[in-house]
């Protein structure tokens, strides 16, 4: 039952990005782009990685879908005719393909529970996690305790990546500049 | 901007349930699937539906630009700040012992409650910033 939904979701998942590639309107991509985050999500919770799919949803369908909405609201909602010829970007996409396709052959199979991912470190974690820090969501113990330091990274990375955006998009417009302008844009409406 | 007023309607309804939902994935995230990444998520997704909906000035009312972006670094703060008042109290960075001696698993829950909230802060106001950012440079 479960590998059946999972081909279903997957071929959903192809056909949503056949369209990505077909259409020319830039709006109905990004509905599609939104469209394939929520089929990614049910995979993973189909994978059992609730976490992991919650983020998906919210964050690849949520934000990104309205980011990308906003940006084609500055900008034209038509694709441009592509310049170059699509050989060269469909044999690099092809060779990453068949490189990814050759790496999954070295994997252990799906679902094993003796693989090394499952036997050392990660099984401590699911024993301790209740004893050690009364956490039993041990997605959470994980990323907030024991790995504290990598979840510090990480937030330094949101930081730093919203920071770079505001620098970028603002280019030198101060923040009193550009409170000036929204109350002279405010005052006539 | 003129839109349906069933639009308006059901937003305004949504708002309310979607911040509430936003801090049960922040508080329950011991528990359930969630943590303050997703709620921070959440709770911009929430504001952002607002804005879209009334206006990114009226969205500027309620959480003004000043304020997000004195969160973004704020937010790390609260984290890196854990970290080190618990080297200040005799333990390692981070290491959330200090934080009450009596129990371990306390001590444990009161950090990583700390530390969820450092992450809740950053990102939502990162989210909302990038929004504002794009948002307001269309017009």
């Amino acid at each position: 039952m479960e590998s059946f939904i999972n081909m279903i979701l997957l071929t959903l998942l192809a056909v949503v990005t056949l369209g990505v590639v077909r259409l020319r309107n830039l709006f109905a991509v990004v509905i599609l782009g939104g469209i394939y985050s929520f089929l990614m999500a049910s995979v993973l919770i189909v994978l059992d990685a609730v976490d992991v799919s919650m983020t998906e949803a919210s964050v690849g369908a949520g934000i990104s879908t309205v980011l990308m909405l906003t940006v084609l609201y500055m900008t034209r909602v038509e694709e441009a005719k592509p310049v170059h010829t699509p050989i060269l970007p469909l044999f690099v996409a092809g060779v990453t393909g068949a490189v990814l396709v050759y790496g999954t052959w070295g994997l252990p199979a799906f679902g094993l529970s003796d693989t090394p991912i499952n036997t050392h470190v990660g099984m401590r974690y699911m024993e301790l996690s209740v004893p050690d820090t009364g956490i039993p969501n041990v997605v959470t113990s994980v990323l907030a305790s024991y790995r504290g330091f990598d979840t510090l990274g990480e937030t330094t990375v949101v930081f730093t990546a919203g920071i770079g955006v505001l620098l970028l998009l603002r280019r030198g417009v101060s923040l009193a500049r550009l409170r000036r302008k929204q109350q002279e844009e405010e005052k006539p409406s | 901007m003129r839109l349906d007023v069933v639009l308006r309607v059901v937003t305004k309804l949504m708002l309310p349930f979607m911040l509430v939902f936003a801090i049960y994935v922040q508080f329950h995230g011991d528990y359930g699937p969630g943590g303050g990444f997703q709620a921070g998520v959440i709770a911009a997704a929430a504001l952002i539906l607002y804005a879209l909906m009334f206006g990114l000035s009226a969205a500027m009312r309620v959480v003004p630009t000043w304020l997000v972006e004195k969160m973004i670094p704020i937010g790390v703060m609260i984290y890196a700040g854990t970290g080190v008042v618990s080297m200040f109290l005799h333990e390692n960075f981070l290491d959330y012992d200090a934080l009450n001696h009596h129990s371990h698993v306390h001590a444990q829950e009161w950090g990583v409650f700390i530390v969820e909230v450092g992450v809740f802060v950053t990102v939502s106001s990162t989210m909302i910033a990038i929004f504002y950012a794009f948002g307001g440079r269309g017009r």
